[in-house]
């Protein structure tokens, strides 16, 4: 069978003592800041991607892999213990996490976050490595026509799924595709909206942005609120096995999870935050069993369910950047650069051309959840320590490693005071309600689906019918209206409201 | 006319704001039919279209009653400043900044530079241990950045290294 051939030949690739050691290092990196809230793996991975060059290819995206997916287990363990999530794709996890561990049961909700992932994070790379070839077939039929209404598709999906008010995500996806537009327009070779700043003809930084709103604007969005005390559960973490009576409830909902966050993740916009949400929103509407506590009350599905959903999404989010060429979220966009960097364009030629990476990165993401278990649940008690430590001393060194993060991408420091505008910026989206992770998704984006239009409407020398005549586009654009559609019928609508009102 | 909700009302008229700005500067540039696109074709587009969505979400703010107002709520400056701040001089210490004939001061300088201010934007604020916490970012930048990962950032003033 070629997938075993290919998975012995990725095992080979990553059972190497180096890319062990880079597998590690990134798994261990990635808990880290899962743990520690206001950093996340966006953050870590923009810095690290300069000291990448030195690596060889298949380590560096090892290491980096390790980063995205080791954070979903260790966010949530934050989540659990102090009710922060320490990553924003463990948000939901906070709300039964949170009151188990108060009721002195924080040890289950750990192991159910924890075996759920792994559960999760194992399929989830099963799913890669038996759905990229065939995708990676389809991908080669994919005109611009196609490649432009994916990105629709996923847009509007990542908009339907995980967020509160449709027409400020829709508006926040347009705002992001306009930012994304600044600098040089490779066809005509005009600085479009640069101010005849030579750095921003380059565009503006990708990592500058992100950095800006998510790292400052979240620090100062803690800073600015009052001071409340939160109760840290660090020495009442005993008995990490959860009952059998756990086991039943939380068994169902990891399947459930699994499932859900495999499929979101494939979705271009997609990825571990939008899974978890929607874990979540599931379990909530699924009828609980008799005397089986309330959700928000500390009920194990409510944990297991969003924390498995999580893993398979980080793990699937992969499908759509090695086989399209497409990354589907910000993490993705800079695996791109990462890619890049060592002169490998991602597309679906790289499993032909570059096999040995592309397998290799898969089976090293088996490694990478056998080593995230035993660093998240035996080794637990390390990384609670770390939450003892003081937000005061905390956020000075986050703002630190975003100034120097960003100030190594391109060793300028132009970019340096963008990521200052871009907090300020992202403050102000905080206070006025509007969301910055559909914003992202359209940054990325912005220029790959002006290009497949321009290519597009050229090959159909300006018919706009291109879209809906040609059956892949318009199967993918039906989807897309379809679920617009669905979020807008009342009975649904009201639904879906209720399930994002206690974020 | 009553604002029903503050938030979305402000959002939707910095969307057509922002909208209307791309649009029209989309217009400097050749707009171009679609089988020919120039370089303003899509922003023009995506300008008109987000006014367009702005206008709506204004319009709903004034309209659709909300329980609260859904107040912005009021703007805490301490924390944006200084966190701003400190990153536009870290930026200034680590690069110099010839206008001004300052020189590059190298990442030490800035680093604690950076940490003192930003450790300002905290409620709390311990100088001797955010001097201790500055000495540590140090050490560890140092380790990380230069020796481990041998990044080119300069470390030292650049009137000492010459």
């Amino acid at each position: 069978m070629d997938l075993i051939a290919n998975l012995s030949l990725g095992f080979g690739v990553a059972f190497t003592p180096i890319n062990l050691l880079y597998a590690l290092i990134g798994c261990v990196l990635g808990t880290l800041i899962g743990v520690l809230p206001g950093i996340g793996p966006v953050a870590t991975i923009a810095m690290l991607l300069p000291a990448t060059y030195a690596l060889p290819p298949v380590s560096a995206l090892i290491m980096l892999a390790g980063i995205y997916y080791g954070a979903q287990y260790g966010g949530s363990t934050t989540a659990i213990l102090v009710n922060l999530p320490g990553e924003s794709s463990s948000i939901v996890t906070c709300i039964d996490g949170y009151q188990m561990a108060r009721q002195g049961r924080a040890g289950p909700a750990l192991a159910a976050a924890g075996l759920g992932s792994f559960f999760a994070g194992c399929v989830g790379t099963l799913i890669l490595a038996a759905f990229a070839p065939p995708l990676t077939e389809l991908a080669f039929k994919f005109g611009p026509a196609e490649y432009f209404s994916l990105m629709i598709l996923g847009l509007i999906g990542a908009v339907v799924l995980a967020s509160g008010s449709l027409l400020k995500a829709i508006a926040m996806i347009i705002l992001g595709l306009l930012l994304g537009l600044v600098g040089t327009d490779v066809n005509s070779g005009v600085a479009r909206y640069s101010f005849n700043i030579p750095e921003l003809t380059d565009g503006i930084g990708f990592v500058a942005v992100a950095m800006g709103v998510f790292g400052y604007g979240e620090i100062i969005s803690n800073l600015a609120l009052p001071e409340e005390h939160r109760e840290v559960f660090t020495a009442k973490v005993q008995g990490l096995w959860p009952t059998k009576q756990d086991f039943k409830n939380m068994v169902p909902a990891v399947l459930r999870g699994t499932f859900l966050g495999s499929a979101l993740g494939i979705l271009p916009g997609g990825g571990a935050l939008l899974a978890s949400f929607a874990a979540y929103a599931l379990e909530k509407k699924l009828k609980s069993k008799p005397g089986e506590v309330p959700f928000g009350k500390g009920n194990i599905r409510g944990v297991a369910g969003p924390e498995s959903a999580n893993n398979a999404g980080a793990q699937t989010s992969f499908i759509p950047l090695l086989t399209l060429g497409i990354p589907p979220n910000a993490v993705m966009a800079l695996m791109v650069g990462a890619m890049t960097i060592h002169n490998i364009q991602p597309g679906p030629q790289v499993m032909t051309s570059n096999p040995e990476l592309f397998w290799g990165l898969i089976a090293s993401m088996w490694i990478g959840n056998a080593m995230l278990i035993i660093l998240n649940l035996p080794l637990i008690g390390m990384w609670i320590k770390l939450l003892t430590v003081p937000y005061r001393w905390l956020f000075p060194a986050i703002v630190l490693f975003c100034a120097i993060g960003v100030y190594t991408t391109n060793n300028s420091t132009f970019d340096i005071w963008l990521v200052a505008g871009f907090g300020f910026i992202g403050y102000a989206f905080n206070k006025l309600g509007m969301e910055p992770s559909p914003m992202m998704l359209g940054f990325i984006l912005g220029p790959m689906m002006e290009e497949n239009l321009r290519r597009a409407l050229l090959l159909s020398r300006g018919n706009w019918g291109v879209f809906v005549t040609r059956g892949l586009s318009a199967g993918l654009l039906a989807a897309a209206a379809l679920m617009l559609v669905i979020v807008l019928l009342p009975s649904i609508k009201a639904k879906r409201e209720e399930a994002f009102v206690e974020e | 006319m009553n604002i029903k909700s503050q938030k979305d009302f402000f959002s939707g008229v910095v969307f057509m704001a922002v909208g209307g700005a791309f649009a029209w500067g989309a217009t400097n540039y050749t707009v171009g039919t679609g089988a020919r696109m120039g370089p303003g074709y899509f922003p023009l587009m995506l300008g008109i279209l987000l006014a367009l969505l702005g206008a709506v979400i204004t319009f709903k703010a004034m309209v659709v009653e909300t329980e609260d107002g859904e107040k912005v709520g009021k703007w805490i400056w301490r924390p944006v400043g200084y966190i701003v701040a400190a990153n536009i001089v870290f930026g200034i210490l680590l690069g110099g900044m010839p206008s001004i004939k300052l020189p590059a001061m190298g990442m030490v300088i800035a680093i604690i530079a950076l940490t003192l201010i930003a450790a300002k934007a905290g409620t709390e604020f311990i100088l001797k241990e955010i001097l201790i916490l500055a000495a540590i970012l140090v050490a560890g930048s140092y380790v990380t950045f230069i020796l481990l990962l041998k990044l080119q950032i300069p470390v030292w003033p650049a009137f000492i290294t010459g």
